[in-house]
């Protein structure tokens, strides 16, 4: 218990130090950084994942190869992809956004196809029924009600993409991994928990930014307690 | 990457396939024990969210939160007490198979039909009994869906490991980077990758062999 005040002593000391506000190995660049590097990524893993999982999902074919690339893609060290990429690419932002996208694209596409397919066959044909079109179908019936299972995929993707980032400090990229990797080299326990605790806290957030997200968008009708009422 | 330098140097394959072994086999350890005892933790645990349906919610949010902590960080926070052993990267894994493996064995009971579960009590089972010959066997093939998933993404977590000197095969990735050498980091992330791919399919193998009574089910749909 008394460590565990102490840990926290440390951590509190390290943020309020004003070093730790200015500059390029400020908390804020670093923030700054590892979200660009997340929300690039994110984005575009976003736009590809999306557009395939809808389109599988819709027109029902390719789904094998959607669930091999899944299941693949699980089965990557993401730390390995990383390293790799440095040593081949050499140190700069857009092959590690590459690696990150790759990485983040599984979750969404594979979510997204099983939301779209599991929608309640029903459903689609009254749409049908009532004249929409494919379009209509997919934009009106098939997206809210795959929604659930979108926003998880995405949620996946996002924790992944911030753990990634994360370890992208090793090879020599900056964000907030850099506080870690840095400390380590250097033996500064202060550096490493500091950075740590800065890291846990952007993941709480991002957490709490998709339950809140949840909550938002997903229809009432969807809602598990709504159903069975 | 220096000039001139391949991809792939097979020599050093050759040279270090003892030393590849070695290192397979503490990835492993490192990969799967987590598994183990996150399914010891998951399987009680998820049996008391089956029957207080109350538990759940908050046990399913905690496994969440954890499971969104990132490795690298979560490992620094337990260095200070297990420090640099091979417990402070299996700890962290086995919080993470948490998130999958709860939720699994819930679904995995919920999946039990209502009317065997009465059969089993009307043949006089007890509680426990019923539990653990009826509905937790009926429950294998969804649970078994989540220690797939446990699996595959803790073998290929171990790798970070390395940055606290535990990463099994991870060891690979940053020596290839000290010496500006792919080989090693391409042969190490292909044979975590193999691992995890090879584990994914004893364990469909051996969920088979687990529910005998659905294969010939399997095999029609």
């Amino acid at each position: 218990m008394n460590d565990l005040l102490n840990q926290i002593q440390l951590v509190g000391e390290w943020l309020t130090s004003s070093a730790q506000w200015h500059g390029d190995d400020g908390i804020p660049h670093r923030l700054a950084e590892h979200l660009t590097y997340s929300g690039l990524s994110l984005l575009f893993a976003t736009v590809i994942g999306l557009a395939f999982g809808l389109l599988v999902g819709h027109t029902g074919r390719g789904a094998f190869a959607v669930a091999t690339v899944a299941n693949l893609a699980r089965a990557i060290p993401t730390f390995g992809l990383v390293v790799l990429v440095v040593t081949l690419a050499g140190l700069s932002t857009a092959p590690v956004l590459v690696a990150l996208v790759a990485l983040a694209v599984p979750p969404i596409l594979i979510n997204t196809f099983e939301g779209v397919r599991g929608v309640d066959p029903d459903a689609r044909d009254a749409a049908k029924g009532m004249g929409m079109t494919g379009w209509e179908v997919l934009l009106k019936v098939e997206v809210p009600m795959a929604l659930p299972l979108i926003l998880l995929g995405l949620r996946v993707a996002a924790i992944q993409v911030v753990a990634t980032a994360t370890v992208a400090a090793y090879p020599g990229l900056g964000g907030l991994g850099r506080y870690i990797v840095d400390g380590l080299s250097r033996n500064d326990y202060q550096l490493v928990i500091g950075g740590s605790a800065v890291v846990v806290a952007l993941a709480l957030v991002v957490q709490a930014v998709f339950t809140a997200l949840r909550r938002a968008v997903v229809s009432p009708g969807l809602r598990p307690a709504a159903a069975k009422s | 990457m220096r000039d001139g330098e391949p991809l792939i140097r097979w020599v050093w394959i050759g040279d270090h396939v003892g030393e590849l072994a070695h290192y397979t086999g503490v990835h492993l350890r490192l990969g799967l024990l987590p598994v183990l005892f996150g399914l010891i933790i998951s399987v009680p645990l998820g049996m008391l969210c089956h029957r207080y349906r109350w538990v759940y919610p908050p046990t399913l949010t905690a496994a969440n939160v954890l499971y969104s902590i990132p490795s690298l960080a979560l490992f620094m926070i337990f260095v200070r007490y297990t420090g640099l052993t091979e417990r402070t990267v299996m700890i962290p894994l086995t919080l993470y198979t948490l998130s999958v493996l709860i939720p699994n064995v819930v679904d995995g009971l919920a999946s039990v039909p209502d009317p065997v579960r009465q059969a089993a009590t009307a043949m006089g089972f007890s509680t426990v009994r019923r539990v653990v010959q009826v509905e937790l066997p009926i429950a294998v093939p969804v649970v078994v869906a989540g220690v797939r998933v446990a699996a595959v993404s803790s073998i290929s977590l171990v790798a970070v490991g390395q940055l606290i000197g535990q990463g099994g095969l991870g060891y690979y990735i940053t020596r290839g980077l000290q010496l500006d050498f792919p080989t090693p980091i391409i042969t190490a992330t292909v044979l975590i990758m193999l691992l995890a791919l090879v584990t994914d399919a004893l364990l469909v193998l051996a969920q088979r062999l687990l529910t005998p009574w659905a294969r010939g089910k399997g095999a029609k749909a």
